[in-house]
């Protein structure tokens, strides 16, 4: 066993050591096909993360793609059975990189719960990433978001359209100045403007930013919104995750198309993006008129090679 | 704070502006003004490491997380559309993006327009936004020319005064983005250097309220 171990490269065995994670948790190994009908692709283009898709003609003239993404065909066939639905996958993606503006492939390795998604489903799945996390790099660090607070914010505020598109995407760039002038532009004051600012201020690790959510409540939506937060950093905190590595952070805004409820994003020190990404999905799960909800993650392998061994 | 931060400054009367801001906010580093041939200057005490990049490729810097922050022009940020967090106006080094052209030129909109610009995705933006058909011709430099030569119709350039223009009997048309020196920071950096990169960003934003 020692000698295999030897010649696992470190992508290999991170990849084996979370296969084992996910297992012991009750999760089934997912295999699928590597190319997909391009169709799918094509009706659900803005929840890939780079528009271009490899595809070719299959020999009965069908348009076929090799997968992007691996999420979408989990949900395309789930099933709407009751319960919850739980795999994980280590698949092969192909993308177009940003620097190189050509297609590569990329390791991708996730889990997916499908089905009546309970607080403590998304318990689970936030304990599951940032044990992920802890166990690629000790230096680990998981934000967390929920866009149902972020969007609850920005309906009190009156704030919809292409504001809110603005305002979203100035957010993700911790942008406070923009937005500050943004709102003033638009007439959002007082308690609004207050509201929408500490969406930016209100960050850090959650011993010290917990209590700051309290800010937030001015109506049902927002009350909702943080007990259900902090719910669930509470739960997975009980589950084991360690309280200061976990950070409130609503810079993590994915696409409100396909995710509500809590998103997040995981860090490890000295690679530079995010190198775990994953939420919740149940607009995704109704564009494709399934029942119930979802939750994800996903974890890119590529960047784990940069993780200096430990 | 036992961690050091890197910072990205870019080459220039820009950043020299910039570093004297860092300097007033209380992270100075004197190495840096005496004249050598250091790629990087480092001060032990406040923790800080300077270098000086070439000012469009400070976002490289930082979204790479080679530098854990940096100081970029919006023009910059807009063009590369970098991965970064942009913590502060800076409100140095202030001009516009504008479209100009030969004194008295009117756009034809049955041809094609032919833009020349070093900053080809801000200009397809622009122009896409009005429904307008363009060839952007890409340049390094002496744009202002290419109308002169009849190379292109417009130019899409960064604008300050606008005297080399008037000189060479060109005209702003449309000024349509303002542009200012920005403070960006990695994502991830930003996550493990909070507490230093935040520090920064108050002090500076201090610096930012004397101008």
């Amino acid at each position: 066993m020692n000698d295999l171990l030897k010649v696992l490269s470190q992508e290999e065995y991170i990849s084996l050591t979370l296969r084992s994670l996910y297992s012991g948790k009750g999760y089934q190994k997912y295999r699928m096909s590597k190319f997909e009908e391009y169709d799918l692709y094509v009706k659900n283009k803005d929840f890939l993360v780079s528009d271009s898709v490899i595809t070719f003609t299959d020999t009965n003239g069908k348009l076929l793609a090799l997968k992007p993404d691996v999420t979408l065909s989990i949900v395309k066939n789930s099933k709407d059975i009751d319960g919850v639905m739980k795999v994980y996958y280590d698949e092969k993606v192909y993308r177009v990189s940003k620097g190189t503006a050509s297609f590569k492939e990329i390791s991708q390795l996730g889990l997916e719960c499908i089905g009546e998604i309970s607080n403590d489903i998304i318990s689970e799945v936030l304990y599951l990433a940032g044990s992920s996390l802890e166990l690629i790099s000790k230096n680990n660090v998981l934000a967390v978001s929920s866009l149902n607070l972020i969007s609850a914010v920005l309906s009190y505020a009156n704030i919809a359209g292409d504001l809110k598109g603005q305002i979203i995407k100035l957010l993700g760039d911790k942008n406070l100045f923009a937005i500050k002038e943004l709102l003033v532009a638009n007439g959002v004051q007082g308690k609004a403007y207050d509201l929408v600012t500490m969406l930016v201020t209100v960050y850090g690790k959650v011993n010290s930013s917990l209590n700051a959510l309290d800010g937030f409540v001015v109506n049902d939506a927002t009350k909702t919104a943080v007990a259900e937060l902090k719910s669930v950093i509470a739960k997975s905190v009980s589950l084991g995750l360690s309280a200061d590595k976990l950070m409130i952070d609503f810079s993590v805004v994915n696409d409100a198309k396909y995710y509500n409820g809590i998103a997040f994003k995981g860090f490890i020190e000295g690679v530079p993006t995010g190198i775990l990404s994953g939420g919740q999905y149940d607009n995704l799960m109704k564009k494709m008129n399934k029942r119930y909800g979802a939750i994800g993650f996903a974890v890119y392998l590529d960047e784990v090679s940069r993780v200096k061994g430990e | 704070m036992d961690k050091f931060i890197n910072v990205a400054l870019p080459k220039g009367r820009l950043g020299e502006k910039v570093y004297d801001m860092f300097e007033r906010a209380g992270y100075s580093c004197p190495s840096i003004k005496e004249n050598s041939r250091k790629l990087i200057f480092e001060n032990a005490d406040k923790k800080v490491r300077f270098f000086w990049v070439k000012p469009s490729d400070v976002a490289i810097y930082v979204e790479r997380g080679a530098a854990d922050i940096g100081v970029a022009g919006k023009d910059i940020l807009c063009e590369y559309n970098p991965e970064v967090y942009e913590l502060l106006d800076l409100k140095i080094g202030k001009c516009s993006m504008a479209v100009a052209g030969k004194k008295g030129f009117q756009d034809d909109r049955n041809k094609t327009l032919r833009v020349a610009t070093k900053f080809v995705n801000i200009a397809k933006k622009y122009y896409a936004e009005h429904g307008r058909d363009i060839d952007v011709i890409a340049l390094n430099g002496s744009i202002e020319l290419a109308p002169i030569l009849s190379l292109s119709d417009v130019i899409v350039d960064i604008v300050e005064t606008g005297s080399t223009l008037k000189e060479n009997d060109l005209e702003v048309i449309e000024k349509f983005l303002p542009i200012s020196a920005r403070l960006i920071a990695n994502k991830s950096s930003f996550k493990f250097k909070t507490e230093i990169i935040v520090d920064v960003q108050e002090k500076l934003s201090k610096e930012v309220d004397k101008l």
